[in-house]
């Protein structure tokens, strides 16, 4: 005699179990499924294509009337169930009972909806179903959505509707996206991603509350009061096992519904699976581990002998474009260690986390050819010692030593380039070597090839070195210091292609002859390091020359200067009032007005800096960076605001530049002006950057100087637009910071790189500009921002002395 | 010697230094990178600069004014013929001692 088995819920748990019951056992039960959605099983998890417009509702149903028809199983759609009663084994629809003899929850989740005032508008949706999905797809350009959470099913949905044409916003009230599966890092170029894709994307905001109109979704507010307006507002904020059911039957239920391992609930007749159970205190968002739940459901259903058991995930973000990979289980924890290998200019993070001597989880972003490798790792649990070292570069690169830069360049094919300037390959360097060319100076002269940039000169060395053997002999360059026999070119080169990230990973890999440098090479490396790799590389302050350490100029008598930031030499009454004020509270000797159109303090006593940071803090003022490496000023004429002869806005694209540039240090130090017209008030042809502005535009010119060298500006371009001249002069600031050595202003850079080299990049090469300006923003998201208020409020006792010992004599 | 208690050893910063007020002006303490923690006089004998706020390196330390680099060890100025007076350190678990004798004697005399 058949068994009755009635089947609550048509979603893809129960889906499979239906499969995998009627292929191997057609005739064992009479099989009803209630589904509340009036239709039967369809893919959920291509919903974002079907959003997208990548696939049609029609592709992405997996079970029709006809399957369910074929295997004779009784449809009861669009039907809630009302109740069921567990002693006479009955469910009831609201269209009438249904006997069972086994019953079967796949009551999925519910989208969680946060109880804002206003949730229960109309175009308040979830993004959870079919009709949800609909209620998108029927927005287009013109259209704003506005999406709170930043998890994967909201950046979905954002992608989905902004392929559309429409205008969305994400709010996501943590400090990064997806904050479950990616760290800071990879969250950011995530966002940058989706940004490009036209999305707005919000973080760390807070949703206080949905306005209407006429009972429809108008806009959402933030709790800073910014109001983003919509037409249709989705939450995808998570979801919740739906154990209503279970609970009305007195099932045994915690956040799910508990089943055992064999998906059995604590009714021997009853089982659950999918996303409405709890196993061993887990509950399930993925398809696999619902997929592995049905079979074993389906197996004891039939008398077999089956176990569920958790297994590591992995998962994808279907996006275009947004390469995202992540599997297995990467939280913290006790004996927990992380690899990590991030390429900010190429956008590539990948972060493996392993435990003992296996790999447990791991995130890709940028780059997910090695996905599938990984996750075959962590579900096999193979023990990755051996290749520990290079794990994190995949397949490809097990086994390999590239400890020897020698060795390194031994093993590259022919036609790796070597010179990137002029696209020269190895081979065209071995085939010159070959053919007499036997030192740096005759492969120049015969190839280019590090005949440009320069900074291949020592890969060009090492393949001289590689090819002739004993017959080659370096030629002794200019070393840093007594620590090292390198160059500053070689080190900057080495660190990025070592990709050194640390100073000791510096002293060690570059063979540095002392403990860890000296005055000279330790804030050169410090500045390597910290404009190479800036995501990776922490500053360091003990590496900095006291005025960049202690955030002031020191004097000869070893008191300091303070000098706040005027934005474009700009100030306000109010200002002033609070630098007086200040100037007489510490006893200031000096006030003196300085080149660069700022007001110095000069004479204040190294204890009393954090207190009258404090109150220049207070009257708004930050760190005027007049002690750094870095952007110093940006001085500016009062240009078309009040001058007669005035062709642009120079005191506007003065502020607006300094406030894009400020915080970010550069070989040395940065000094701009824009002058508003010809007649060039503002001095800007002696600038490190100067920018003139005519009818027609603005001219940016680079490599002044006005110090110990006198030298006017060479013109690299002239732009129509504002816009394009805050990019050219970032694009300049990023390519100085990422090729000058330390101590080299933009003029020396320049002779020695060459203004064409620089146009080629800057003016030529958009794509490249960009990318400049892209790692320009990723390193100032670390370093634009005032130190002055950062050291008043949590290192102040620093600057006091550790003990005062006259005290102790006076007893 | 007089041990005086002078503070945590995580009040000196790594590959940094602190000073303390004495009779005898200001004395900088230097805790090198290996955790080795000395102490000199913080006035630079050339033009008085202050030693504790100059870059420390190996058990060295180089004046923020001219970089007149010292030897921590013996207080001897590089390739001059100069130094400054260097005082006793001893570490007790996390507590930095300094020797007083030289310090606090002509006060307490």
């Amino acid at each position: 005699m058949k068994q009755r088995l009635v089947v609550v819920g048509a979603g893809m748990a129960s889906g499979r179990v239906l499969e995998h019951l009627t292929e191997a056992a057609p005739d064992a039960f009479d099989i009803t499924l209630f589904n509340a959605e009036p239709r039967g099983n369809y893919n959920r998890i291509m919903l974002s294509p079907v959003l997208a417009g990548d696939q049609t509702y029609e592709e992405i149903v997996t079970h029709d009337d006809a399957w369910y028809a074929e295997r004779g199983i009784t449809c009861r759609f669009g039907e809630k169930v009302v109740s069921i009663d567990r002693e006479a084994k009955v469910v009831l629809g609201e269209h009438g009972a249904v006997p069972y003899d086994k019953l079967i929850l796949g009551t999925g989740s519910n989208p969680f909806i946060i109880p804002l005032p206003g949730h229960d508008l109309d175009g308040v949706i979830a993004y959870r179903d079919l009709e949800d999905t609909e209620a998108m797809m029927k927005m287009g350009a013109g259209n704003k959505v506005v999406v709170i959470g930043g998890g994967l099913l909201g950046l979905e949905a954002a992608a989905g509707m902004a392929a559309r044409g429409v205008d969305v916003t994400v709010v996501h009230i943590m400090g990064h996206l997806m904050e479950r599966q990616l760290d800071e890092a990879a969250g950011y170029l995530l966002k940058k991603s989706l940004e490009s894709k036209g999305i707005t994307i919000k973080l760390q905001a807070n949703s206080k509350e949905i306005r209407g109109e006429d009972g429809q979704v108008k806009a959402l507010v933030l709790d800073d009061g910014t109001e983003l307006p919509c037409d249709l507002l989705v939450m995808a904020v998570g979801i919740r096992p739906n154990t209503a059911l279970a609970s009305e039957m007195g099932l045994a239920v915690g956040k799910g519904i508990h089943v055992d391992d064999q998906l059995g609930t604590s009714d021997k007749d009853v089982f659950a699976v999918g996303e409405c159970v709890e196993h061993d205190g887990a509950l399930f968002g993925l398809v696999a581990p619902l997929y592995d739940q049905a079979k074993v459901l389906a197996q004891t259903l039939l008398g077999q002998e089956a176990a569920f058991v958790q297994k590591s995930l992995s998962t994808k973000l279907k996006v275009t474009g947004c390469d995202l990979f992540s599997a297995g289980d990467f939280a913290d924890g006790a004996g927990r260690e992380d690899i990590v290998f991030r390429d900010p200019s190429r956008g590539v993070y990948k972060r493996l986390v392993i435990e003992g001597e296996t790999l447990v989880g791991a995130v890709l972003y940028g780059d997910t050819a090695d996905g599938n490798w990984f996750f075959q790792l962590i579900k096999d649990g193979t023990s990755i010692e051996e290749m520990r070292d290079t794990l994190i570069f995949g397949p490809a690169y097990q086994g390999g030593d590239t400890s020897d830069p020698l060795s390194a360049v031994a093993a590259l094919p022919p036609d790796a380039e070597i010179c990137g300037c002029n696209g020269i390959c190895k081979s065209t360097i071995t085939d010159a070597i070959a053919n007499g060319a036997t030192d740096l100076g005759a492969i120049r002269a015969t190839t280019k090839a590090s005949a440009s940039c320069g900074t291949c000169t020592g890969l060009v060395e090492q393949v001289l070195q590689v090819t002739l053997g004993d017959d080659f002999q370096l030629p002794t360059a200019q070393p840093i210091c007594g620590c090292c026999d390198l160059t500053h070119e070689d080190v900057r080169r080495l660190i990025k292609s070592q990709e050194l990230k640390s100073q000791d990973a510096v002293w060690q890999e570059l063979g540095w002859k002392t403990r860890n440098g000296c005055h000279v090479c330790r804030p050169a490396i410090n500045f390597y390091l910290l404009a190479d790799w800036p995501i990776e590389y922490q500053d360091d302050p003990q590496s900095r020359f006291v005025n960049e350490r202690r955030h002031a100029n020191i004097q000869k008598d070893g008191t300091f200067s303070v000098v706040p930031r005027m934005w474009g030499g700009v100030t306000t009454p109010s200002e002033l009032r609070a630098i007086a004020d200040a100037a007489e509270k510490y006893d200031v000797p000096t006030v003196k007005v300085t080149g660069g159109q700022r007001i110095d303090l000069l004479g204040v006593k190294g204890e009393d800096l954090p207190a009258i940071w404090s109150d220049l803090n207070k009257a708004g003022m930050v760190s005027g960076y007049a002690y750094s490496k870095g952007l110093r000023t940006v001085k500016t004429c009062v240009g078309t605001d009040h001058c007669r002869f005035g062709t642009q806005d120079s005191t506007g694209l003065g502020i607006k530049l300094e406030k894009v540039l400020h915080g970010a240090w550069t070989p040395h130090k940065l000094k701009l002006a824009v002058s508003g017209c010809p007649r060039n008030c503002a001095e800007a042809t002696c600038k490190d950057i100067g920018i003139v502005c005519v009818d027609s535009g603005y001219q940016i010119s680079i490599g002044g100087a006005a110090g110990m060298d006198v030298k006017e500006t060479e013109l690299l371009v002239s732009v129509p637009t504002e816009e394009e001249a805050i990019e050219t002069v970032i694009a300049v600031t990023q390519l100085y910071r990422e090729n000058g050595k330390y101590l080299d202003r933009i003029y020396k850079w320049l002779a020695k790189v060459g203004m064409d080299w620089v146009k080629e990049r800057i003016v030529d090469d958009a794509d490249n500009r960009r990318a400049l300006v892209e790692r320009f923003e990723l390193s100032q998201s670390i370093y634009r921002h005032d130190p002055w208020a950062e050291h008043a409020e949590t290192k102040a006792a620093d600057y006091a002395p550790l003990a005062d010992l006259t005290l102790e004599a006076a007893e | 010697m007089s041990w005086i208690d002078i503070g945590h050893i995580d009040d000196i910063p790594l590959r940094g230094a602190r000073k303390i007020k004495t009779e005898l002006g200001c004395v900088a303490l230097f805790r090198t990178a290996q955790d080795e923690v000395f102490a000199a006089s913080d006035t630079c004998p050339h033009k008085g600069g202050p030693l504790s706020e100059g870059i420390v390196h190996g058990q060295s330390v180089t004046c923020p004014l001219h970089n007149w680099v010292f030897d921590l060890n013996t207080g001897q100025a590089n390739g001059e013929d100069a130094s400054i007076p260097t005082y006793a350190v001893r570490i007790d678990g996390d507590r930095v001692w300094i020797d007083g004798s030289k310090l606090i004697a002509r006060s307490a005399a």
